[in-house]
């Protein structure tokens, strides 16, 4: 019995958060999301050397071979600095969805140089319904002779302007679980990408239109609506891992900041209401990320447990976040609700992981489903 | 990480379990918890049973080998727990010296000490209890003034302690008393042990709000306590006090007890018709029921994250401040959500014939209300985890 991160995570988590710090520390990452892209290529590069887009990659695809519990500790730290960028969609979403289902081929094609930091993808699975389940999505996938031809529009796609492939969830036949996983190019003729103006400015977003889009037989992933549902979770994981991050970095500004301000002669985080808000956070927060890693070791270790694991991880890390965030804001006063303090950029990053990959209620509801309630 | 037991564990806990299955259902004693069980005869019985346990070899299995235990690591001692809560064991009639007094001993006693209160603390034939709290002494503990001077080889003690759980009963009473009455508060507090048979004690019962017989008052009028009874340094009992006071704050509940607890109310929620529909399948109720047990799972995993950090020998950090807090609230919001559940049937006195499971949920409710209070309330459980955790400047 060991529940616990090992020394080799224990090392990650420490270099991720020193490189962040030097890399991404919070002014840069005002100019990162102030530009057009939202990301810089030049860090993805440096984050590409470090190998962390291969981190779950098999090795015979170049990357690392890893576990979903290694990429959370990682993600966790991406959180903390409200990292901007795909980076996080590409390595834990897309990658999974080519590792678990891809061909040789078709992983050769785009898995590869994903670990390499040569390409990057993303996940459309949401619609303009905004439902995750899969009987409700409305894009299709008709056979063709030359493979399929896929129809729809998808919301919400992260990152969907600066990726080279997408991999698109589109109904299969009519049954409530016909559903499969594509692989599309970013450029393949059909595919229209119009950017979304998100409230989360660390996180970008667009609609994906698909208008008649060929795909050849190897792009369908195997594994059809399990996939669906794992790739699902991989992504709840992944925000999961980078709420905790966040809502340790708002709970960490907010006790600097009352150790400092000073009102009635003394610093603010002498008065009881302060302590007691920080120490709230702290209550959420630490048998939290219990349940994450628990989560994320879950994942690869028991799967059959995991779906529930990961609804909870991802139920409780979202109201988690959001809480600390509100807290860490009010705790500031005025300067918190200024443009100008750092805080707004992960209380709104916050609202957006609460949402992504399906907010706490519908993991609520898989968890009592899931239960036998 | 690696949550697999190894074979050796894994035949433990067999073991462990077919023991209790076995001895649980020939005690008469199944689910005996209540302080209002703890008449007399109870006691007697009680006090028998922790003995079968420790004899059976299921009690302070991470204690030394000279003083009882059998110096194993904590995970046997999880295991053995979690199936003594898990076969409805009663509840251990000297859990306050197996949890509070016994490892304060073993970091802050003497040898002669540790020799001569260890092993009955085991055995039960000496069980324990606290003396902290006071009339004018309750989250500012460190403003006790219960007043030990030193005559010759012994304490004379004068005061008045409160909120005395088990006094009633009790053998022993580690006590925290003022030696240096001109020192700053926290400098001048002494940690002793006193025999509660000693002359000019007075135990006077309270009754809690659950109706029960649990706590006292306890007067002390000149009594004399032995010298070598002093824990640590004369004056510095404060520290020792700390140490104490964090066992307490770590053994307010199993993880088990509050899984089982939350299986209980979904039974209730599933057996409870609302609307033409079991209350478990109400939307409302059946979110706030997921909610619960998300927080249960989080807290159980939070615990072997901190069983994990003793057995590696690492300091636990932050997460262990917030044990007491999060572990308490957590069962008495289970137990709201029983009463909520249960309607108008929640306001009945469980002797009233009509009451569901013998009144189990409103007693429930209100004593885990008072787990809530105990060993420092929620809001003074705030004030150590900002200000020890997270070093927030003090208040005061």
């Amino acid at each position: 019995m060991d529940f616990g991160l090992s020394e080799e995570q224990e090392q990650l988590r420490e270099s991720a958060r020193a490189f962040l710090a030097g890399e991404c520390p919070a002014p840069r990452m005002r100019e990162i999301v102030g530009g057009a892209a939202g990301f810089a290529p030049e860090l993805e590069r440096r984050i590409a050397q470090l190998g962390w887009p291969g981190m779950i990659v098999p090795e015979p695809f170049g990357g690392a071979g890893l576990g979903m519990l290694d990429l959370a500790v990682l993600l966790e730290e991406c959180g903390y600095a409200a990292l901007p960028g795909p980076f996080p969609f590409s390595a834990a979403i897309a990658a999974f969805a080519l590792a678990a289902g891809g061909s040789e081929e078709i992983n050769a094609r785009w898995l590869k140089p994903l670990a390499a930091g040569d390409a990057i993808g993303t996940v459309a699975i949401a619609e303009a319904n905004d439902s995750l389940i899969p009987g409700e999505l409305a894009t299709v996938a008709r056979p063709a002779p030359a493979g399929a031809v896929l129809n729809g529009i998808k919301m919400f796609v992260p990152y969907a302007q600066a990726a080279n492939f997408i991999v698109v969830a589109a109904r299969t036949g009519p049954g409530p679980r016909e559903v499969a996983l594509f692989v599309v190019p970013a450029d393949a003729p059909g595919v229209k990408i119009r950017p979304l103006k998100a409230l989360d400015l660390t996180r970008r977003m667009a609609l994906v239109e698909l208008d008649g889009v060929l795909v050849e037989p190897a792009a369908r992933l195997a594994g059809d609506a399990a996939l669906y549902d794992r790739v699902l979770d991989a992504g709840a994981l992944a925000i999961a891992a980078d709420s905790i991050g966040g809502a340790q970095r708002a709970l960490d500004m907010a006790v600097e900041y009352a150790k400092v301000r000073e009102q009635f002669g003394k610093p603010i985080g002498s008065f009881q209401a302060i302590k007691h808000a920080a120490a709230e956070i702290v209550a959420d927060l630490e048998p939290t990320r219990a349940l994450l890693w628990y989560a994320a070791y879950a994942f690869d270790a028991i799967p059959r447990e995991a779906p529930r694991a990961v609804a909870m991880a991802k139920a409780r890390a979202g109201d988690v976040y959001s809480r600390a965030a509100g807290k860490a804001v009010l705790m500031h006063g005025g300067i918190g609700f200024t443009w100008e303090h750092d805080i707004h950029f992960w209380f709104k990053r916050a609202r957006l992981n609460e949402s992504l990959f399906g907010a706490p209620p519908f993991h609520r509801e898989r968890v009592a489903a899931l239960g036998g309630y | 990480m690696d949550l697999n037991f190894t074979p050796e564990e894994e035949a433990f806990r067999r073991q462990v379990r077919a023991w209790f299955d076995d001895n649980v259902a020939t005690s008469g004693l199944r689910g005996v918890d209540r302080v209002a069980d703890r008449d007399r005869g109870a006691v007697e019985k009680l006090k028998a049973w922790q003995r079968r346990v420790h004899q059976a070899g299921y009690l302070a299995l991470s204690w030394p080998k000279e003083y009882g235990g059998q110096a194993l690591d904590p995970v046997r001692q999880s295991i053995a727990n979690e199936e003594m809560v898990r076969a409805r064991a009663p509840a251990l009639i000297g859990a306050m010296g197996i949890g509070m007094i016994g490892p304060t001993l073993i970091t802050w006693g003497d040898d002669a000490q540790k020799a001569r209160y260890l092993p009955k603390i085991l055995t039960a034939e000496e069980i324990w209890c606290q003396g902290y709290s006071e009339p004018g002494a309750g989250s500012d503990l460190a403003s006790l003034r219960t007043r030990a001077e030193i005559v010759g080889d012994e304490f004379v003690v004068n005061g008045q302690k409160v909120w005395t759980s088990n006094a009633h009963f009790a053998d022993m009473m580690f006590c925290l008393v003022r030696t240096d009455p001109d020192a700053p508060k926290h400098r001048g507090i002494s940690y002793i042990l006193i025999d509660m048979k000693s002359p000019g004690i007075t135990v006077k019962p309270l009754v809690q709000m659950t109706g029960d017989r649990g706590f006292n008052e306890v007067f002390f009028d000149n009594v004399r306590v032995p010298r070598r009874n002093l824990v640590g340094k004369l004056n510095e009992g404060w520290m020792v006090a700390n140490a104490t006071l964090f066992h307490e704050r770590n053994m307010l509940g199993s993880t088990t007890t509050t899984r089982m607890l939350f299986n209980r109310l979904k039974a209730l929620a599933a057996s409870t018709m609302r609307g033409g529909r079991p209350l478990a399948r109400d939307p409302v109720f059946r979110q706030r029921l997921a909610d619960l047990e998300i927080r249960v799972d989080a807290m159980k995993y939070h615990m072997l994250r901190q069983l994990t950090d003793s057995i590696r020998g690492r300091n636990p950090g932050l997460g262990a401040w917030v044990n007491k807090l999060v572990g308490t609230e957590l069962n008495h919001d289970l137990a709201t959500a029983a009463m909520e559940a249960m309607g108008d049937y929640a306001l009945l006195a469980r002797d009233d014939g009509h009451a569901l499971d013998r009144g189990f949920w409103p007693h429930e409710w209100m004593f885990t209300l008072g787990l809530v209070i105990g060993g420092g309330t929620s809001h003074i459980q705030k004030n150590i985890i900002a200000e020890r955790g997270l070093k927030l400047p003090k208040s005061r």
